[in-house]
């Protein structure tokens, strides 16, 4: 198997990351299948240190499913993984241990209903990191405080609004101190009022230099904030560009039909 | 009344019987049952295969035909034990079963987003069962577990044939003593109305509990 820079879908490969380009996270010849759909077709995909990369498109195209194969919520059937030069265990200790590396946050939020805000920002800091409960609440609490949340630390998660769980859902998964987050349709299930207060967080995140691979349908995050945006249909990546290439001029029909529907009202 | 102040000792010895019968066993149902139902939901194939066998075995055979098996098939092994200890054994192997079930039951309601977060945050399989997916679950298997103890506490009656001091088998003495038959078996099925509705009202309290605290 060749280890070079992999050539994704007929896009020019672009998006050097700033500084140097190290890879953190690498996709190899990646296939998936549910039932007799090809969610996952040869999917090659590296995304370098400090790099925030976009994926869009049409639903069903795979790129929720991409998101999760990167911690193995889904399972692939071919191909390889690597997250920081490691490839993905296939279960057990290991596997855990490398998902602690890897943040992620959902649509539906998930934050655990039968514990508090700061419980939910505390527990596995403290059950899987082994810090003290001390240690960790205290980064709980500063990590809320940049989220904007400070004072919502003692309440549970269904008296917060749709925006203020999904901020507590970063500040859990930042807590780990993560090599990369994984965001997938962050902002999908919010009220429209709320989906700024969560685009701002991740926004300044990725100023900060996190490693972000994010699922959205968020047209301006992705042309102010990203480095790359990756175009996938039918389980294909079909482009892999800088922002502003790929929205002024797509190259494939089918990136020109998608943006054509989403951006004309 | 004549019929239980005569014989007050005799029911009192049945009941604590038919009480301590019920209690070990609801309490090896419950450590198994949960014990299963992590089995059955966990990724280890062998184990899940196991969780699955064991239900289905205990779960569809007659309790009194398990009693059988305990009590005469056992010792074919060289396996004997106090009476008590081979009831104990058929009671709560047998509800363990059911318990399992309802457990089960009580993880599918938790949606599976919790299980993943916990998981995505690297979680085991036991930190995410025990820290996250079981206390969320309890609060739907409170009621149903009750029905299950309920059963068991009844079903206690069967180890009476099988040689062991419990409540229902004390009207063969007291009716050997010339008692009102009716008077007698009254008297006995107050005993299990004291226990089961002992149960029901801890199941109560226990539902009441995990509803607030959320």
């Amino acid at each position: 198997m060749s280890t070079a820079e992999p050539p994704p879908g007929p896009g020019p490969a672009t998006g050097p990351g700033p500084g140097g380009f190290t890879p953190l996270i690498e996709m190899r010849g990646v296939n998936k299948h549910f039932g007799a759909l090809h969610v996952l077709q040869d999917i090659e995909l590296t995304i370098g240190r400090g790099e925030v990369v976009v994926v869009i498109g049409p639903s069903g195209s795979g790129k929720s499913t991409l998101c999760r194969a990167v911690n193995r919520l889904e399972p692939i059937e071919s191909g390889t993984i690597l997250i920081d030069g490691q490839p993905l265990p296939e279960e057990g200790k290991g596997l855990a241990r490398l998902r602690a590396e890897v943040g992620m946050v959902f649509q539906s939020f998930n934050l655990f209903a039968h514990r508090t805000v700061l419980q939910n920002v505390s527990l596995a800091q403290i059950k899987v990191r082994g810090r003290a409960r001390a240690e960790a609440d205290a980064k709980s609490r500063a990590l809320l405080e940049r989220v904007g949340l400070a004072d919502q630390a003692d309440k549970y998660p269904a008296q917060l609004s749709g925006g203020q769980q999904q901020r507590v859902a970063i500040a859990r998964a930042l807590a780990m101190d993560p090599k990369a987050l994984l965001f997938d349709e962050p902002t999908s299930a919010l009220d429209p009022e709320m989906i700024n207060e969560v685009l701002d967080v991740m926004r300044r995140l990725a100023h900060e230099g996190m490693t972000m691979i994010v699922v959205t349908h968020e047209m301006g995050f992705a042309r102010s904030a990203a480095n790359r945006v990756v175009f996938m249909a039918d389980g294909r990546i079909v482009e892999d560009r800088a922002p502003e290439e790929f929205f002024d001029a797509p190259e494939s029909d089918r990136a020109r039909d998608f943006l054509s529907k989403i951006l004309k009202h | 009344m004549k019929t239980l102040t005569d014989n007050w000792s005799t029911y009192w010895e049945g009941f604590l019987g038919t009480l301590s019968l019920f209690l070990v066993s609801a309490v090896l149902a419950l450590v198994l049952g949960v014990l299963i139902a992590s089995f059955r939901v966990s990724p280890v194939r062998p184990l899940r295969v196991f969780g699955t066998a064991w239900v289905t075995l205990l779960r569809n055979t007659p309790l009194t035909l398990l009693f059988f098996i305990v009590v005469l098939g056992l010792p074919r092994f060289d396996i004997t034990l106090p009476f008590f200890t081979f009831a104990v054994l058929a009671l709560g192997c047998y509800t363990s079963a059911f318990v399992c079930e309802a457990m089960r039951a009580g993880v599918n309601t938790v949606p599976v987003g919790q299980g993943e977060a916990a998981r995505s945050l690297g979680m085991s399989f036991g930190q995410t069962m025990g820290l996250v997916v079981l206390p969320q679950a309890y609060r739907s298997v409170v009621a149903p577990i009750g029905s299950v103890m309920i059963a068991l506490a009844k079903n206690t009656a069967i180890a009476g044939s099988f040689s062991v001091t419990e409540l229902l088998g004390t009207y063969r003495t007291i009716n050997e003593l010339g008692y009102s038959i009716v008077w007698t078996f009254v008297w006995i099925a107050v005993g299990y109305l004291i226990i089961t509705l002992a149960v029901s009202l801890v199941f109560n309290l226990l539902e009441r509990r995990v509803a607030v605290a959320r």
